[in-house]
């Protein structure tokens, strides 16, 4: 019989018995549903996750630290990482000549020091010990400023500030609003470093804050207290109203990148290459963070970077962890929806094994009209098949409404909460392809045992069937 | 002697056996080449419980084309097992069964499908309707099976309730008919593929006699249409008049075998 003829007769037999076979197809749009719905949710939270992650600019950044910088005696120190041991190039200074080199790399849009300090936060009367860092002028969209009330730095050397909400309800009086700090002016007392001058001027020279200049060969450096005020130009919301610190970099206070390096603070790579006896001339950075084009582009730039003799880190690693985790709760999502699924696909064998009953004179009918077993087998196939693709349309669209419902449900509840509602629900359309495809293939498996039991009728049996 | 009642047990008979099988079919082959259906030392047997029946024994039967033939015999006698078995709905327990000149055992079950669609049409006593669709989506059900091209479907199909004068009932549902109307349909269906053959199993058993006389002459009229091909008409009764009166030639049968046959015409 052709695929026409045989649809036809499918959908006729179908609406003969419509209540039996809408609450068998209703099964089968439930078992979808909760399988659409579960799925949904699941690829929603992983996509959340991921742009929350490539927003603080986790995936597109590369951290180069000189190679064996960790010294024996403390954790993980001297020890050799595989990429270490894999590669020949010999450890390598991080200067500028490294700078300018990593810079010069494909797919490479910006090389930063990376600057990171403790300092006293003080705003009379308060004060409070706090993690500066400074921060570029491309990390202004990233997610680390989300919410953030304000503006951000007018130029790369303005003496201003952003700081993190709880700091500065800190250093605010009790009641007040964290965003009226913002025009104010704190002050940041943080250690600052003061090259010594080479022994000949030592004895000539007490003054412990006289610079020495570049060119003349310093004999190491001296660690003084130093104070300076910046004016507050934006706060990012505080943590318990969910607009805690995003991404690895977060501190309490941020600072444009360029005052940042110019305060000469200590860093404690500085010790440690005091320490050694092979320390070259020139500035040193403790830690350059690279920006990549896009997350494609890191594996690569780690690779080069750990070639020119460097030690290279980036989240790649850790997000293909957590691609992992999402594959297995996706999967763990999928069996509990399918579970319905499952019991739905007894419902169709119940309907198509009744059916057989029912019309087992109409099959030995067909069989008399010339109908051969493939006929018969086929047009029970094509019933269960055509309740699978009705059940699998009506079941997305079902899970649809549920994941909207759960959605709306989420934002209700965590603005209540005073918590950021993100969108933890997506329904791509693969999911949407795959689960209709998903619906008829179980339907036709189900129909399996019915369809070759109605093939296997003896006509003559069926046609005496009362 | 029957080939059927050599023993294969014996190992040492089974090569002769198969020879003889080979040849008894050729030849019967080339003898039943002439008639719409031959059937030769033909049984049917069925188990139930311990006990074991025998529906059909050892029939052998030629039917030329155009023949009217009538079986007659009483309940039980074998009669509609056997226009089953020349149907190809169910398969002997021995002997052969040629429909113009094939042998049904060798068929698979798609070519005795292919069979039952094409070379022979059925009307049954009850006649067997799908209650669901109407008349010209019953009539249409062979075409379908037969996979005949859609636009031909409707042209054939009105032919075919023409005929049996119900060109007007196309709509209706059986139910919606009377006992003889429903026959009508019924047979429109069992021609609507242009069968050379017809069988029918006590098409007049459901019906009074009046409307069994309708039906009867429906099936003269096409046994020998007023023109073209009349078809050859094989029909189990249990009204001797009946018989009498349309077939040329009456089998009669009694447990299982043929009893007695006469030629009319």
């Amino acid at each position: 019989m052709k695929t026409r003829d045989l649809t036809e007769l499918a959908a006729r037999n179908l609406r003969e018995a419509v209540l039996r076979n809408s609450l068998t197809t209703l099964g089968i749009a439930v078992g979808v549903a909760s399988l659409v719905a579960l799925l949904s949710l699941g690829v929603g939270l992983q996509q959340l996750v991921d742009r929350s992650v490539a927003r603080a600019g986790l995936f597109d950044t590369v951290s180069v630290r000189p190679r064996q910088s960790t010294p024996f005696g403390q954790p993980g120190g001297g020890r050799r990482t595989p990429r270490d041991t894999a590669e020949l190039a010999p450890p390598r200074a991080l200067d500028e000549t490294a700078r300018k080199e990593i810079s010069a790399l494909p797919n490479v849009l910006e090389v930063n020091p990376e600057v990171r300090f403790t300092a006293e936060a003080r705003r009379e009367p308060n004060s409070q010990l706090v993690i500066v860092a400074g921060m570029a002028a491309s990390s202004q969209n990233s997610g680390t400023l989300d919410g953030m009330t304000g503006n951000f730095f007018s130029s790369s050397d303005a003496d201003e500030a952003i700081l993190q909400g709880d700091l500065a309800k800190r250093l605010l009086d009790e009641g007040q609003a964290p965003n009226s700090l913002i025009g104010q002016e704190v002050t940041l007392r943080f250690a600052q470093r003061q090259a010594l001058p080479p022994p000949s001027q030592q004895v000539a020279s007490d003054a412990p804050n006289q610079a020495v200049s570049p060119d003349e060969e310093a004999m190491g450096f001296s660690i003084v207290p130093s104070e300076k005020k910046f004016r507050v130009v934006g706060v990012t919301p505080t943590s318990d109203s969910g607009g805690g610190p995003v991404g690895f970099n977060n501190a309490g206070v941020y600072l444009p990148l360029d005052v940042a390096e110019k305060l000469q603070v200590v860093q404690g790579s500085e010790l440690r290459d005091l320490a050694r006896s092979s320390q070259g001339e020139g500035e040193r950075y403790a830690s350059l963070n690279v920006r990549a084009s896009g997350p494609s582009a890191v594996a690569q730039i780690e690779t080069e970077v750990t070639h020119m003799g460097f030690a290279a880190f980036s989240l790649i690693d850790v997000t293909r962890n957590l691609r992992t985790f999402f594959a297995i709760f996706d999967l763990f999502l999928g069996i509990f929806g399918s579970l319905a699924l499952a019991v739905a696909s007894l419902g169709i064998i119940n309907t198509l094994v009744m059916a057989i009953l029912e019309r087992r004179r109409e099959i030995g009918v067909l069989k008399a009209l010339g109908a051969a077993n493939r006929d018969v087998r086929q047009l029970f196939f094509a019933e269960a098949g055509v309740m699978g693709l009705v059940g699998g349309i009506f079941g997305v669209a079902l899970g649809w409404a549920i994941g909207r419902v759960i959605q709306l449900g989420t934002m209700v509840y965590l603005k209540r909460q005073g918590l950021s509602s993100p969108n933890i629900w997506s329904v791509p359309w693969w999911l949407v392809l795959g689960a209709i495809v998903f619906a008829v293939l179980v339907s036709l498996a189900s129909g399996i045992y019915p369809a070759s039991r109605a093939a296997q009728l003896d006509p003559v049996e069926a046609l005496r069937y009362e | 002697m029957s080939l059927a009642s050599i023993g294969t047990q014996d190992p040492r008979l089974k090569l002769l056996h198969v020879n003889l099988r080979s040849m008894n079919v050729s030849e019967t082959s080339a003898s039943s080449s002439g008639f719409a259906i031959h059937a030769d030392h033909v049984s049917r047997e069925y188990k139930m419980g311990d006990a074991l029946i025998r529906a059909v024994n050892q029939i052998s039967l030629d039917v030329p084309p155009g023949e009217f033939l009538a079986l007659l015999g009483a309940s039980g006698s074998g009669k509609s097992t056997l226009l089953n078995l020349i149907a190809g709905l169910d398969r002997p327990s021995s002997g052969a069964i040629f429909a113009q000149g094939r042998d049904l055992a060798t068929m698979s079950s798609e070519e005795l499908a292919s069979h039952r669609n094409k070379t022979i049409g059925i009307v049954f006593q009850s006649f067997q309707l799908l209650p669901r669709m109407t008349l010209e989506e019953n009539v249409e059900l062979p075409l379908r099976l037969a996979e005949v091209p859609r636009a031909e479907r409707p042209g054939r199909v009105r032919e075919s309730l023409d005929r049996v004068g119900l060109g007007a009932r196309v709509k209706h549902r059986p139910t919606e008919l009377s006992g003889g109307e429903q026959q009508r349909a019924a047979i429109a269906r069992a021609l609507v593929n242009r069968p050379m053959i017809l069988l029918a199993d006590e098409p007049t058993g459901n019906l009074d006699t009046k409307t069994g006389e309708e039906i009867m002459s429906l099936i003269a009229g096409i046994h020998r249409p007023a023109s073209g091909p009349g078809r050859t008409i094989i029909m189990v009764t249990h009204e001797r008049l009946l018989a009498e009166k349309y077939a040329d030639r009456i089998v009669t049968l009694s447990d299982g075998a043929i009893a007695s046959e006469e030629r009319l015409r």
